[in-house]
């Protein structure tokens, strides 16, 4: 297949000749050194952003620092984020043909049953890790990761969607997570005139909210990026 | 030396080592895996670097910015891999084209 032909050529690879190879060692050598010195000179004390953000942790509507920097403080880098990954699979879908389904074999005994154990068990966690995300580590991006590795152990084994809710279903899953972050960002401009802002005494049910469509939105990008191309529709044009 | 600068020194030593790789090899699957090692490079920097507060705690701002770079960082090696392919697809190789000759 197309991966084999891959790795035969990785064999035969070219590679540049030694004085190229000398002088691009030297190079990079010399730019270590530079990052070195920059991470050596970077001052101790720099915490002040810290600090602010020990300062309005109250207002963020959930205790953890790294979920109230990536949804409320920072929620426009995660927004625009979120938009670079459904980016990624619209490249992927038109660069593509349409994939038939991917040839795989029913599973055998043991695969169907550790399936059987392994999915509900890592919805269950991805569900937990979610939660926890607003006081502990987690949140939408762990929970996203571990609904991809269930999402990647179905296609593996023979699982696909119904074909006739494809076509509607799976776009509404890679869009949600975008949807709801714009929907919340835009009803936050019209409420209190800024994008984004969540009153406190919301904020926490509004990430709760946007991170739940964001996990599922993120683990159906990346199960569609692991298809690496749009899959096969009923009435679909090649 | 603290951990800190270890773990920033071992992540310079990765970016280098990435960058190194990129320019070296022709093949686009062996640049794709440096790209990639450059990235764990500039994480292994950024988590490092948190850890330097003078109170021993982690710096959430650059925690955050971790998150989102490796999940962004997944789908842009997907997209240059389905590039790679559609460039092996065209030309018969899976290397940049040195002049226009297709």
């Amino acid at each position: 297949m197309q991966i084999k032909v891959l790795s035969q050529k990785m064999e035969e690879d070219t590679i540049a000749s030694w004085p190229i190879r000398l002088t691009v060692g030297g190079i990079v050598l010399m730019i270590a050194v530079g990052l070195l010195y920059a991470i050596w000179s970077l001052s101790p004390d720099y915490a002040e952003l810290k600090w602010t953000l020990a300062a309005s942790m109250h207002e963020s509507g959930v205790s953890h620092p790294v979920t109230a920097v990536l949804m409320n403080f920072r929620g426009y880098d995660t927004l625009l984020e979120m938009g670079v990954l459904l980016l990624a699979v619209m490249g992927t879908w038109s660069l593509t043909p349409i994939k038939a389904a991917p040839e795989t074999h029913p599973p055998g005994l043991v695969q169907d049953g550790l399936l059987r154990l392994l999915i509900p068990l890592i919805t269950l966690v991805a569900g937990y890790v979610l939660w926890a995300g607003a006081y502990a580590p987690g949140g939408a991006f762990q929970a996203g990761a571990l609904l991809t590795a269930a999402g990647i152990l179905l296609l593996l084994s023979d699982w696909q969607l119904p074909a006739s809710l494809l076509p509607w279903l799976l776009r509404l899953l890679l869009v949600s997570g975008v949807a709801v972050f714009i929907g919340a960002a835009l009803s936050m401009l019209w409420l209190n005139t800024y994008l984004l802002a969540y009153p406190p005494q919301w904020a926490g049910s509004i990430i709760l909210l946007i991170e739940l469509c964001a996990t599922v939105s993120i683990s159906a990008i990346l199960v569609a990026l692991f298809l690496g191309g749009r899959p096969d529709e009923p009435g679909s044009t090649i | 030396m603290s951990s800190t600068f270890f773990f920033a020194l071992a992540g310079i030593g990765l970016f280098v080592l990435g960058l190194y790789g990129l320019i070296i090899y022709a093949h686009l699957l062996r640049k794709i895996l440096a790209i990639n090692i450059m990235g764990s490079g500039v994480f292994l920097v950024l988590a490092g670097l948190a850890h330097r507060l003078p109170d021993g705690t982690a710096d959430p701002i650059s925690h955050a910015m971790i998150i989102t770079g490796i999940v962004v960082a997944v789908a842009a090696t997907a997209l240059a891999l389905v590039l790679m392919l559609q460039v092996q697809h065209t030309t018969g190789q899976a290397v940049l084209p040195e002049k226009q000759k297709y």
